[in-house]
């Protein structure tokens, strides 16, 4: 587990714009056809723009030619033609720009949806560890925020790029031919600028992915407390908390205006460059026409190149800005898709079938991190059918055993068999789905009830969901819903009690088909009389199956096979009710307890 | 979208500047041109040097201010967005945590969530965007026209006729882009809401090799937003070619006459090459007002939904006289009193139709009972019969539905909420354990004593494990308080509890992961240490509540059986079984 203060998630690692964009850049390639077939659209359409205004121009010629032989001598057939031609020209150059724009706005989106996509599919891969480390409302801003920005400069500047880097090439072969001197005038723009960019880009990148850092801490903190909110309430907290997330606000807010505001000095100082290129243009033009090296009609056409040369140099040079920001988000997106995922099955790692429940745990010692041990020396065995307790003081490492049972975690040392083979030699999935179990933390998603209930099973039927939910006593509860089985339930909104979430994730459980269940402390939120019922129900769900059972109601486990007595990572005391009671040890204090 | 025009407001002068800047910027720009046709056309021919150096010298001046003011302008405009997102936040956030249980619910946290994050950000790009924008479009569009019209009037009226079609096409999408990007973010919500729903269920879905479907689950609703925000893009990428379209048809149109009132003799060919200029000038101004309009949609979609939040009323305290007065306090006794109260779940709520806690059946029913000062009550029965909805009433964070509650004889509602709220120690169910060390947890922002920590720590059997952690109380609680168990979770939370003393002790199945011995050392030395706390304790276990002065048997949200332990013995069947049931096990 990181260290304090990691709020934000990993470590800054060296800035690697050019890995992000070349990463981008593939799932960019992913649609590679359809940005060339754009990039050709856009191409067409700026060759429509500039065919428009040769056709006006022949209209407006042949209106002048008829002017000058005087009225009701302008052909005003031709006129009409041109006309046309030129409307022709606009509207196909104005469709086509439509077209680009909802095409790039497709492409930019969907490969949004892409990244989107492999990161949600990256969490499902990562090891428990990482979120108990990293704030869902940072992941979230990674989400929403990051890959948004990835995608809105996607959908607008790749184009936009290609088609510029024509026209500035375009552009700049016309000037070489009309004067190659007066290039030679403003060339120095040209360096100039690179160079500008390249300081910028220096300056401005670290500011883009401190700006991209302080909306995840933000969104982090915001929806930490926001989860909190009816406990800030009861505190009244509100004012406290509103306090301190104005210092998360304000850095947010002031690493956003940092890095804006020097980007925003990068389209201003590049279109000063250019118009020095202007200048410089007019008083070279000028000193060369006066050596008679260039004709006014010359520096009237190269100027109009030039303009054409420099519109896009500026448009390019406030792109790339939009480009930095996004690459700077991009790298904490790819940040979280570099996580190291749990590490994968052994190599020829084999399919846990038909597990009749044989589990044995030998010198098992185990730490969260490595100088701490949370758990010494586990043994146990635990032959089919049996029923394991585990019980002890909080925080004496019973949910750690879970945790390595499950393969949440791999021991430090010592290994735990499996139908008597290393369980690291089968896949994790097939372990875990080996195993049917009730968490302390009950959770549910917003679904119905009956996708809840359905959820450890695929294409469940309802009367196998109507039998469990019986069987876990919940479905009275269902019937007097308005919609049954089909109400929304939602962890957030949905006012559903602990207990009855309880009671659904039993159900659950209950329609798993497995050898091996897992119970921690799954009943201690259900009132004693449903606990009656459930426990009945879950010893008939027990039957035959290995059981580990975490529970404070020392009379629910009185029945297990074996006690295990925890107490500090140790196993202090291991037997059955009945011994331990007569060792007058941990177990019989413990025990004894209750009524005091 | 009024929500951003008054934020714009609030920095009149500021944006203002911004604006002016930008202007005298954008001067400078089309300054530049004018200068240089003015050397080409005017001071070359002359075969003037000194001048063409004067002149070009003067171009350089003109760029390097025209730099000057753009940054400023920029710089200005950033600042103006910084200071507008920044207030917009954090009063989205004080009034989000300030929400009632009721308006919570009805909004729901993953689209709170994703206002705070995506939707501010989306009107803090429109706030910056506005300010350089709404300058250059208006000059070119009114300039364009004048100009036109100062050129050949008749043909500028093709341009005036124009002009309602160009305004009837920006009104018309941009009234059509709210509710699209109000869909996308509501789609938003959704992909926040299942990423959420798998971050937080890790465990049971790794468990249950659930993987696949989250990941279905979540590339439905992935797929879902990404088709509603194509769509809006798409709806949004009409206009412009839409409007350069109807603009060259009356380009087209010009020439045409043009070319037909020059063969009558009336006006120069010169004049259409003018208008040809202007027009262009009319077009990119245009294009800049469909930006704009394009961008503010947007924003609306999501200035909206921040405002919708803002807009809620977070109840102000009724004055003691116009509350209810009633039938008065009672006898002097009553420190707590509720009256025949009724409530459920969602009655003010309207979107959530469809959720189990919108038309369930009352949540509490006709609950009558009083405590006095110092007593204690112990709120036992099965679940979901409303033992919580006791303790969100009593608190403030939803009002009953019928009935009345009463705290020392006055009204609930005529406290002022945090004042009330100070009032209490609590520790929750489903309670949360923040990112912080235990010390931050346990004092929670109340900058308590370190003495009064340690004390609370004691008396909650935190004190044990805190004091075995190598750092001690400055130990930090991973998210959610991952890294410790539910029991240890538990004690800081009944720590956090007792931490400022509270006159009124509630703690809500706090005690359900700890073992019998540590629970009842905790309740002895609560009782010890906190004698004059009215403590409310809901719990499970009949050997929690057995010592309280009080029993509050529920079921289903009715009272089934009111008073002592040994009186619930007596009376109530209920009682006598679940206490049969625990007991006999043992």
């Amino acid at each position: 587990m990181p260290g304090p203060g990691d709020r934000g998630g990993v470590k800054a690692k060296p800035k690697d714009a050019k890995g992000a964009l070349r990463r981008v850049l593939v799932y960019l390639m992913r649609y590679r056809a359809a940005v060339l077939a754009l990039l050709l659209c856009a191409l067409l359409s700026n060759l429509g723009n500039l065919l428009g205004p040769r056709f006006a121009g022949k209209a407006i010629g042949e209106a002048e030619a008829g002017y000058l032989q005087g009225p009701g001598q302008v052909n005003m057939e031709a006129v009409l033609r041109y006309g046309l031609l030129m409307l022709l020209a606009y509207v196909g150059s104005n469709l086509l720009s439509f077209l680009v724009s909802i095409g790039m706005a497709r492409v930019g989106k969907r490969v949004a949806r892409n990244l989107r996509g492999d990161v949600f599919n990256k969490l499902m891969t990562l090891p428990v560890g990482y979120f108990d480390s990293h704030q869902a409302g940072d992941i979230i801003s990674r989400v929403s925020y990051d890959i948004d920005v990835v995608s809105t400069s996607l959908s607008t500047d790749v184009i936009q790029i290609l088609t510029s880097t024509i026209t500035v090439a375009g552009s700049f072969a016309m000037m070489c031919v009309i004067s190659p001197p007066l290039v030679l005038c403003m060339i120095f723009t040209i360096p100039v600028s690179i160079l500008f960019t390249r300081h910028m880009g220096k300056k401005t990148r670290p500011r883009y992915a401190r700006r991209s850092k302080a909306y995840g801490e933000m969104n982090g903190f915001a929806e930490e407390m926001f989860t909190g909110q009816k406990t800030i309430l009861a505190y009244a907290q509100e004012e406290e908390m509103s306090r301190r997330f104005s210092a998360i606000n304000r850095a947010a807010a002031e690493a956003y205006r940092d890095a804006d505001s020097m980007g925003m000095t990068m389209g201003p100082t590049i279109g000063m460059i250019s118009n020095f290129g202007l200048a410089a243009i007019g008083l070279g033009g000028a000193v060369l026409y006066l050596y008679r090296l260039v004709g006014l009609a010359q520096i009237s056409s190269f100027v109009l190149y030039s303009r054409k040369f420099s519109g896009p140099i500026n448009e390019i040079s406030n792109i790339i800005n939009e480009i930095f920001s996004a690459l700077a988000a991009a790298e904490r997106v790819f940040q979280l898709l570099d996580q190291p995922q749990e590490a994968k099955d052994l190599y020829g790692a084999q399919t846990l079938t038909d597990c009749r429940g044989h589990v044995e745990a030998e010198h098992v010692s185990f730490g969260y991190t490595p100088d701490k041990t949370v758990l010494h020396d586990l043994n146990l065995e635990a032959r089919p059918g049996q029923t394991v307790a585990i019980v002890g003081p909080t925080g004496a490492g019973k949910t750690t055993i879970i945790n390595l049972l499950m393969r949440f975690y791999d021991p430090g040392d010592g290994i735990i068999r499996v139908e008597e083979r290393d369980h690291r030699l089968y896949t994790r999935q097939s372990l875990r789905r080996s195993y049917a179990m009730v968490l302390q933390d009950t959770w549910v998603f917003r679904g119905t009830i009956f996708d809840n209930i359905a959820y450890g099973k695929e294409n469940a039927g309802m009367e196998e969901v109507v039998a469990a939910a019986k069987a876990a006593r919940i479905h009275n509860y269902i019937m007097r819903l308005p919609q049954g089985y089909n109400t929304v339930i939602s962890e957030d909104g949905g006012n559903i009690s602990k207990g009855q979430k309880q009671l659904l994730t039993i159900a659950r459980a209950m329609l798993y088909e497995t050898n091996m269940l897992i119970l921690d402390e799954a009943t201690s939120n259900v009132d004693t009389n449903t606990e009656r019922q459930v426990q009945k129900a879950i010893r008939s769900l027990m039957k035959g199956k290995t059981c580990f059972v975490i529970a404070h109601r020392l009379s629910t486990i009185r029945n297990a096979d074996q006690i295990l007595v925890v107490d500090g990572g140790d196993v202090v005391e291991q037997g059955t009710h009945e011994s331990l009671m007569l060792q007058k040890g941990f177990y019989y204090r413990l025990y004894a307890s209750q009524f005091q | 979208m009024k929500l951003i025009f008054r934020r714009l407001g609030q920095y009149r002068g500021a944006v203002v500047l911004a604006v002016g800047l930008k202007l005298l910027g954008s001067l400078f720009e089309l300054l530049l041109p004018y200068i240089f046709e003015y050397i080409i056309d005017e001071v070359v021919p002359a075969r003037q040097l000194p001048r063409v150096v004067l002149w070009g010298l003067t171009m350089f001046a003109a760029a390097i201010l025209c730099r000057s003011f753009n940054v400023m302008a920029n710089r200005r405009a950033v600042d103006n967005a910084h200071k507008i997102s920044f207030g917009l936040r954090q009063e989205l956030f004080e009034k989000t945590v300030n929400l009632t249980g009721a308006q919570f619910d009805a909004v729901g946290l993953p689209s709170l969530i994703s206002r705070m994050t995506s939707d501010s950000y989306n009107v803090q790009t429109a706030v910056q965007q506005l300010q350089s924008l709404c300058i250059r479009a208006p000059i070119m569009l009114l300039g364009g026209i004048l100009m036109a019209m100062l050129m050949d009037l008749r043909l500028a009226l093709v341009l005036l006729a124009l002009l309602p079609f160009l305004v009837a096409v920006i009104l018309v999408i941009s009234s059509r882009g709210i509710p699209l990007y109000t869909r996308v973010q509501q789609r938003l919500d959704d992909v926040v809401r299942i990423m959420r729903e798998s971050i937080t269920g890790i465990r049971v879905v790794k468990a249950l090799s659930k993987e696949d479907y989250e990941k279905r689950r979540f590339s439905r609703a992935n797929d879902d937003m990404t088709e509603t925000d194509i769509r809006a893009a798409t709806v949004m990428a009409m206009p412009g070619p839409f409007l350069q379209m109807i603009l060259n048809l009356g380009l087209t149109f010009v020439v045409y006459l043009g070319a037909g009132r020059v063969n009558r003799g009336l006006m120069k060919p010169g004049v259409i090459l003018a208008f040809l200029t202007y027009f262009n000038m009319i077009t990119m101004g245009v294009m800049g007002l469909n930006r704009i309009f394009v961008s503010l949609s947007k924003a609306s979609a999501s200035a909206d939904r921040i405002g919708s939040v803002l807009e809620l009323e977070t109840a102000a305290p009724l004055s003691p006289e116009q509350a209810p007065a009633g039938e008065s306090a009672g006898s002097g006794e009553d420190f707590i009193s509720f009256r025949h109260v009724n409530f459920s779940y969602g009655a003010d709520s309207t979107e959530q139709a469809g959720f189990a806690g919108a038309q369930r059946e009352k949540a509490l029913e006709d609950l009558s009972f009083s405590l006095a000062r110092g007593e204690s009550l112990g709120i036992i029965g099965p679940t979901g019969c409303g033992k919580t909805t006791v303790i969100h009433l009593l608190m403030g964070f939803y009002e009953p539905t019928g009935g009345s509650i009463r705290l020392e004889g006055r009204p609930l509602g005529s406290y002022e909420k945090d004042a009330l709220r100070r009032r209490f120690g609590t520790a929750f169910q489903n309670d949360m354990i923040f990112q912080d060390s235990l010390r931050g947890n346990i004092d929670f922002g109340r900058g308590l004593e370190d003495a009064a920590l340690r004390a609370a720590a004691e008396d909650a059997m935190a004190a044990d494990f805190i004091d075995a952690l190598p750092e001690g109380l400055e130990h930090r609680a991973a998210i959610k308080g991952a890294n410790l168990s539910g029991g240890q979770k538990q004690r800081i939370m009944v720590a956090r509890a007792l931490a400022a003393d509270p006159e009124i002790l509630v703690l809500d199945d706090s005690s359900s992961a700890l073992d019998y011995r540590t629970d009842a050392a905790m309740r002895r030395a609560i009782r010890e240490h906190h004698p004059d706390a009215t403590l409310i304790l809901i719990a499970q276990r009949v050997s929690s509540v057995m010592q309280m002065d009080k029993i509050l048997v529920l079921d289903n949200g009715r009272c089934i059986g009111l008073g002592s332990h040994e009186e619930l013995m007596e009376r109530c069947p209920a009682y006598r079984e679940i206490c049969e049931i625990q007991m006999g096990d043992m």
